[in-house]
C-alpha cells in the first residue's frame, strides 16, 4: 500500500475504533477492551511505517478537494515531513502505553466503554493534527481535542472538582481558539488557500501583509492549546481527571499540539521579530513561574502538571529563538517521561490511597510497596531534571543551545534578545526543575511513619507499561541527537559545552539544595500529623484517585497545597510560598475580571427578564383577566336582569335606527 | 309610510260623512278610548298589585276589557273567543296554579323582585318608543268600522276553513302534543304515585312526598331548601298534581 | 276610528307587561305578564286586520286567522309553562324565579344548562329554565 494510504489509515483506525466502542459498548461489553487496544496498536504500527517510509527525505503530499467552497478552498491534504512522522510516532505510542493502562486503572469503572472511545476519537483527532497539510482539517482536529479533553477530565464526574475543571479547561482553551480562527483566516486570505505548503511559499515570497497581528492571534490559541502563560490556569485543575487522561493529554500529546502547530508553520512567526520576542517572555515568564509554583504543590499530580507547563515552555521558548528541531526534540523526549511520571504518580495514587505528598510523606514503606513505580519514576525524574546520560538532558540542551546561538547573535531574523531572555529564564527553570523532582521524589518515597497500606498488587497491565516507557526515558536523547537532524531541519543538535555545563550544574544545585532542606524539615514531619487516605483500598485505582481527589479539599483545606510543616518547599521559597500554592493567584484575578463581571450582568438580565419583561407580558395577562373577572360579575343567574339588558339594548338600537332612517 | 298614504287616500272619500282630528272623536272612539282605559289601568295594577290572587282577578278585567275593544273594532268572533278561552281557561289555570303553589293570600311583600328599577326603566322606555312611532307613523290613518263585520263569524269560518285549513290542523296537533307535555311534566314518579285510585286518600296521604325524580335536583342546594317545605304535602295536593 | 286608538292602547298594554316579566318575582306573576303581552299582540293583529280589509288589500282576513292561532297558542303555552312552574315548585318548593339562579357564574351545575335569556323575551317560560325536563 502506498504511504499516503497508510497515513490514511493511521488516523482512521482509532477513529473507527472510537465509533465501535460507542456504538457497542454497552451491547457488547465483552469487545471493549480489545477494541480499546488494538486500533491504536495498529495506528503505532502504521504510522512507524510511514516514518520508516518518510525517513526524513522529501514530505509526502496529497489532497483531495471534498467540495468547492466558492472562496479559499479547504482540501483533505496531507503533509508528512520528518516532524510529522516522527511526532505521529510519539503519539500513537503514548496512546497504546495509556490504553493498555488503563484496563488496569480503570478495571471496575461502569464507564469504562465510552472513556476508552473517547481516548481512541482523541488519538484520532491528534493524528489528524499531525498529519493535517490543509489549516482548517488541523483546526477540525484541535477542536475535536478540546472537546475530547472536557469529557475526559470530567469522567469524575460525581465530584465537583472534575465538574469544575472540565468546564474550565473547555472555555479558556476555546478563549484561545477564537483568535487562532481568526488568524487563520486571515492566514488564508494572504495566501489564498488554507494548505500549509501554499502558505509557506506565500511567507517566503513576502506575501504576508500582517505578520504580525496573523502571528499574535495564532499565539493566543496556541498559548490555550499549550497552556502557556496567561492561558494556562486550566491544566492544573484539569487534574482532576483520571491519570491515564492526564499522562496522554495533558503530558505528551494535546498540550504538545500548539508547539507543533508552532513548529509546522514556524516562517510565519519568524516573518515578525516582535512576535518571536513576544513567544520569548511568554515561555519566560511560563517557565519560571511554574517552577516556583511546582515547589509549593501537595498534590502529586499537580506538581506534574506544573512541570508539564514548564516544559512546554522550554519548548516555546526554542520555538521563540528559532529553532524547531530542538523544540520537538524535546517534545518527544518529554512526551515519552512525562507521560511516564503519570503513570507512575497513578500507580503511587493507587498504592497509597491519596493523591497528596505530605500524607505520602508520612508513610513508611511506599516504596517498598511499589517497586516498579520508584524505579521508572526515578528514571523519569532524572531525565526531567535533564541529568547526563538520560534522554531529557539532550533535549534541553538542545533548547538551551539554540537559545545560547540566537544569543550572541549567531542566528539570522531573530532577535537577541529573545535569545538572551530565553537562556536565563531556561537556566533558572532547570535549577526549580531539579528542586521540585527532588522534592516529589523523597516526599513520596522517603516518607516515615505508619506503614503505607497494603492494596495488593498492582495490575500487570499497569507495571508493564511503566518499564515500556521507561526505555524512551533513558535512551531516547543519547541515541537520537545524532540522528534526528537528518529527519528534522538539518540543525545540530548536539549539546554545547558551556550551555550542558551550566544547565547540569545548576540542576544539581537545585537538587542539593532540596536535599538539604529536607532533611532540615523532615524531623518535624512527626510533629504536624496529617493525611488521609481513600475508603476504597480494594477499588480499582480510577475509584481510588476520585476518593482521593474528593477529599483533598476536606482533608487539607486547599486542592493544591497543605499546611505542612514538614515540606522542604516551604522553607526553599519562604514567603512566596503562600503565592506560589495559588499559581501566583492567577485564578482569582480572572475571576475578578472576567468571572465576576459575567455573573454579574446575567443576573442582571435575569432580573431584569424577570422584573421588567415579565411585568409587561403578565401586565397584558392581567388586564384580560380583570375584564373577565368584571364581566363575569354580570352573570348573576337572575334571568329577569338578563332578559331588562337585553330589553334595554333593543330599544337603544331600536331608537338609533329610528332616528338615523329618519334623518336626524 | 306608503300604506299610510294610500290608506289615507282610501278613506279620503269617508271624509265626508267623518270629521277626523283630534278635537272631535266619534263615539265608537270615545268608547274605545274608555274602555282601553279601564283595560291600561287593570293592566297596571295586575302587575304591580302585591296580592297575588287579586293581580289574577285583575288580569281578567284587563281581559275582558280587551274583549270589549274587539267588539267594538267589529271582530265579534274574537272577542267571544277571548272571552272564553282567556277569561274562561287561561285565567283559572293560572288561579290553579296559584293555588298549587301555595301563593300566600294577602299581600306579599316580596311580590317584586329587585329588578323592577330597571325593569321601569326598560318598560317606559320602550312604551315611549313604541308609541312614538306608531303616532307617527298612523297619523292619517282612520278604520272604516261602517259596513258589515269585518270579523263575523260567518266571514271568519269560511276564511279559516277555506284559506287556514293546514295552519289550523297544525295547530290542532300542537295543542295535543301540549296536551301531553304537560300531563308528563306533572306526573309524580312512579315509585311513589303507582296510579292510586281517587279514593283511597289515606294510603297516599301517608307517604311522605319525595320529590319527583325526574326532577334531578335532589341533593343540590336548592333541593335542600325544596325538601323541607315539599315534605308534608297533603294527598289533596299529590291528586291535583296528577 | 283614527287608528293610533288600538295601536297605541296595544303598545301601552305590551309595554306594561313587559314590566311585568321583568319585574315580578312569583313566576305564576310572570306567566300573567306574559297573557298581558299576547293580548296586545292580539289587539294590534286585530285591528290592522280590520283596517286592511276595510281597505281590500288583505282577503285573507290573515290578522285575525293569527289572532285566533295565537289564542290558541297561549292557552297551550299557558298549560305547559304551569305544569313546568309546578315541576320546579315541587323539586325547590319555592317558585321564586330570583332562586332559579343555577346559570350564575360560580354556580355549580350538573346538567347542560339552557341557554341564559338571551334567547327569546316574547314567550318565554322563563322562570321554568332551571333544567325541569321531563
Amino acid at each position: 500500500m502506498t504511504t499516503t494510504t497508510l497515513a490514511v489509515l493511521v488516523p482512521l483506525l482509532p477513529f473507527l475504533g472510537a465509533a465501535a466502542g460507542l456504538l457497542l459498548g454497552r451491547t457488547a461489553p465483552g469487545f471493549v477492551r480489545p477494541l480499546a487496544v488494538l486500533p491504536p496498536l495498529a495506528a503505532l504500527a502504521l504510522a512507524a511505517i510511514v516514518a520508516v517510509r518518510q525517513g526524513g527525505e522529501a514530505a509526502v503530499d496529497s489532497a483531495t478537494e471534498l467540495t468547492p467552497t466558492g472562496s479559499v478552498p479547504v482540501e483533505l491534504a496531507l503533509h508528512i515531513d520528518g516532524f510529522a512522522a516522527l511526532v505521529a510516532v510519539l503519539v500513537a505510542f503514548v496512546a497504546t502505553c495509556v490504553q493498555i493502562y488503563s484496563t488496569g486503572y480503570l478495571r471496575d469503572d461502569p464507564r469504562y466503554p465510552s472513556y476508552a472511545a473517547l481516548v481512541s476519537l482523541f488519538t484520532s483527532a491528534m493524528l489528524l493534527v499531525v498529519y493535517s497539510g490543509d489549516l482548517i482539517v488541523l483546526l477540525v482536529g484541535w477542536e475535536v481535542m478540546g472537546i475530547c479533553s472536557y469529557f475526559l477530565v470530567g469522567h469524575y464526574w460525581e465530584t465537583p472538582e472534575a465538574r469544575a475543571a472540565s468546564v474550565k479547561a473547555f472555555l479558556v482553551t476555546k478563549l484561545g481558539d477564537v483568535p487562532f480562527l481568526i488568524g487563520l483566516f486571515a492566514l488564508a486570505t494572504d495566501a489564498g488557500s488554507f494548505r500549509i505548503t501554499e502558505v509557506l511559499s506565500t511567507v517566503e515570497h513576502g506575501g504576508l501583509h500582517h505578520p504580525t497581528l496573523i502571528a499574535l492571534l495564532l499565539l493566543a490559541g496556541v498559548a490555550g492549546k499549550s497552556a502557556q502563560f496567561p492561558l494556562h490556569t486550566w491544566l492544573p485543575d484539569a487534574m482532576a481527571g483520571p491519570t491515564p487522561v492526564s499522562a496522554l493529554i495533558h503530558a505528551a500529546t494535546m498540550v504538545a499540539a500548539g508547539v507543533y502547530f508552532t513548529a509546522r508553520l514556524l516562517p510565519v512567526f519568524e516573518a515578525s521579530s516582535a512576535a518571536m520576542v513576544v513567544l520569548a517572555v511568554m515561555a519566560a515568564v511560563t517557565m519560571a513561574g511554574s517552577g516556583l509554583a511546582a515547589l509549593a504543590q501537595d498534590d502529586i499530580k499537580r506538581v506534574l502538571a506544573y512541570s508539564t507547563i514548564g516544559q512546554l515552555g522550554y519548548m516555546t521558548g526554542a520555538l521563540a529563538v528559532g529553532d524547531r528541531g530542538a523544540a520537538v526534540f524535546h517534545l518527544l523526549s518529554h512526551g515519552a517521561f512525562k507521560a511516564l511520571l503519570f503513570l507512575a504518580a497513578g500507580v503511587i495514587i493507587h498504592a497509597s490511597g491519596t493523591n497528596s505528598l505530605a500524607a505520602m510523606s508520612r508513610m513508611g514503606n511506599l516504596r517498598a510497596s511499589v517497586p516498579d513505580a520508584f524505579w521508572t519514576m526515578t528514571v523519569a525524574l532524572l531525565a526531567l531534571a535533564a541529568i547526563p546520560p538520560f534522554s531529557g538532558f539532550f533535549s534541553k540542551e538542545s533548547v538551551l543551545g539554540a537559545a545560547e546561538h540566537a544569543a550572541t547573535e549567531h542566528t539570522s531574523h531573530i532577535p537577541g534578545a529573545a535569545g538572551w531572555i530565553v537562556l536565563v529564564a531556561g537556566l533558572l527553570t532547570a535549577l526549580l526543575t531539579a528542586a521540585y523532582a527532588t522534592r516529589l521524589w523523597l516526599l513520596a518515597f522517603h516518607g516515615k511513619g505508619v506503614e503505607a497500606p497494603d492494596h495488593g498488587r498492582q495490575p500487570v497491565a499497569m507495571n508493564a507499561v511503566l518499564w515500556v516507557l521507561a526505555v524512551p526515558s533513558l535512551a531516547l536523547g543519547g541515541l537520537a541527537y545524532r540522528v534526528l537532524p537528518d529527519w528534522f531541519d538539518g540543525r545540530d543538535l548536539t549539546p554545547t559545552l558551556t550551555t550542558s555545563v551550566l544547565g547540569t550544574g545548576v540542576a544539581l544545585v537545585g537538587g542539593i539544595v532540596t536535599y538539604g532542606a529536607w532533611r532540615h524539615t523532615t524531623a518535624l514531619a512527626a510533629r504536624a500529623p496529617m493525611g488521609a487516605v481513600a475508603a476504597h483500598p480494594e477499588g480499582d485505582a480510577g475509584l481510588v484517585e476520585a476518593e482521593a481527589i474528593a477529599s483533598h479539599t476536606p482533608a487539607y483545606g486547599d486542592v493544591a497545597s497543605a499546611a505542612d510543616p514538614a515540606d522542604p518547599g516551604r522553607l526553599l521559597l519562604g514567603p512566596l510560598h503562600r503565592h506560589a500554592a495559588t499559581g501566583f493567584h492567577l485564578d482569582a484575578v480572572y475571576g475578578a475580571l472576567f468571572v465576576r463581571p459575567v455573573l454579574a450582568a446575567a443576573s442582571l438580565v435575569r432580573f431584569l427578564d424577570r422584573e421588567v419583561v415579565d411585568t409587561y407580558v403578565q401586565g397584558a395577562g392581567t388586564l384580560p383577566r380583570l375584564l373577565g373577572a368584571a364581566v363575569r360579575r354580570a352573570q348573576t343567574g337572575n334571568l329577569q336582569t338578563y332578559v331588562s339588558a337585553l330589553l334595554a339594548g333593543t330599544v337603544v338600537l331600536t331608537v338609533a335606527v329610528l332616528l338615523v332612517a329618519t334623518g336626524a | 309610510m306608503t300604506l299610510a298614504a294610500t290608506a289615507a287616500t282610501a278613506t279620503a272619500p269617508l271624509a265626508a260623512t267623518h270629521t277626523h282630528g283630534f278635537l272631535s272623536p266619534t263615539g265608537v272612539e270615545i268608547a274605545f278610548l274608555l274602555v282601553g282605559l279601564v283595560t291600561f289601568g287593570a293592566a297596571l295594577v295586575t302587575v304591580t298589585t302585591k296580592q297575588l290572587v287579586h293581580a289574577a282577578l285583575w288580569l281578567v278585567v284587563a281581559l275582558g276589557g280587551i274583549a270589549v275593544e274587539y267588539l267594538l273594532l267589529t271582530a265579534e268572533f274574537i272577542a267571544w273567543v277571548q272571552v272564553l278561552i282567556y277569561v274562561g281557561s287561561v285565567v283559572v289555570l293560572l288561579l290553579f296554579g296559584l293555588m298549587l303553589t301555595k301563593a300566600p293570600i294577602g299581600r306579599s311583600p316580596d311580590a317584586d323582585s329587585g329588578n323592577r328599577w330597571a325593569a321601569l326603566t326598560v318598560a317606559v322606555a320602550a312604551a315611549a318608543a313604541l308609541v312614538w312611532v306608531v303616532v307617527d307613523a298612523f297619523r292619517a290613518t282612520w278604520t272604516d268600522l261602517d259596513g258589515p263585520a269585518a270579523g263575523s263569524t260567518a266571514v271568519t269560518g269560511a276564511s279559516l276553513f277555506q284559506n287556514w285549513v293546514l295552519p289550523f290542523e297544525a295547530l290542532s296537533v300542537l295543542l295535543l302534543a301540549a296536551l301531553v307535555g304537560a300531563i308528563v311534566l306533572s306526573r309524580k314518579s312512579k315509585a311513589e304515585s303507582s296510579s292510586p285510585p281517587v279514593n283511597s286518600r289515606p294510603a297516599t296521604g301517608s307517604s311522605p312526598s319525595v320529590p319527583d325524580s325526574r326532577n334531578h335536583t335532589i341533593g343540590r342546594k336548592g333541593a335542600v331548601e325544596g325538601n323541607g317545605p315539599a315534605g308534608p304535602n297533603n294527598p289533596t295536593e299529590q291528586e291535583g298534581a296528577r | 276610528m283614527h287608528l293610533v286608538y288600538p295601536a297605541v292602547l296595544a303598545a301601552l298594554l305590551f309595554c306594561t307587561g313587559l314590566y311585568g316579566v321583568l319585574a315580578r318575582r312569583n313566576a305564576i306573576l310572570v306567566l300573567m305578564s306574559v297573557e298581558l303581552m299576547l293580548n296586545a299582540v292580539n289587539l294590534n293583529l286585530v285591528a290592522f286586520d280590520v283596517w286592511l280589509s276595510r281597505t281590500a288589500e288583505d282577503k285573507l282576513h290573515s290578522g285575525q286567522a293569527l289572532t285566533l292561532f295565537t289564542i290558541a297558542i297561549a292557552a297551550a303555552e299557558i298549560g305547559i309553562g304551569l305544569a313546568i312552574v309546578l315541576a320546579v315548585y315541587r323539586a325547590r318548593g319555592t317558585s321564586d324565579i330570583d332562586k332559579l339562579r343555577d346559570t350564575a357564574e360560580g354556580h355549580e351545575t350538573d346538567g347542560p344548562d339552557s341557554d341564559p335569556a338571551g334567547s327569546d323575551g316574547n314567550e318565554p317560560p322563563a322562570a321554568e329554565k332551571a333544567e325541569a325536563t321531563a
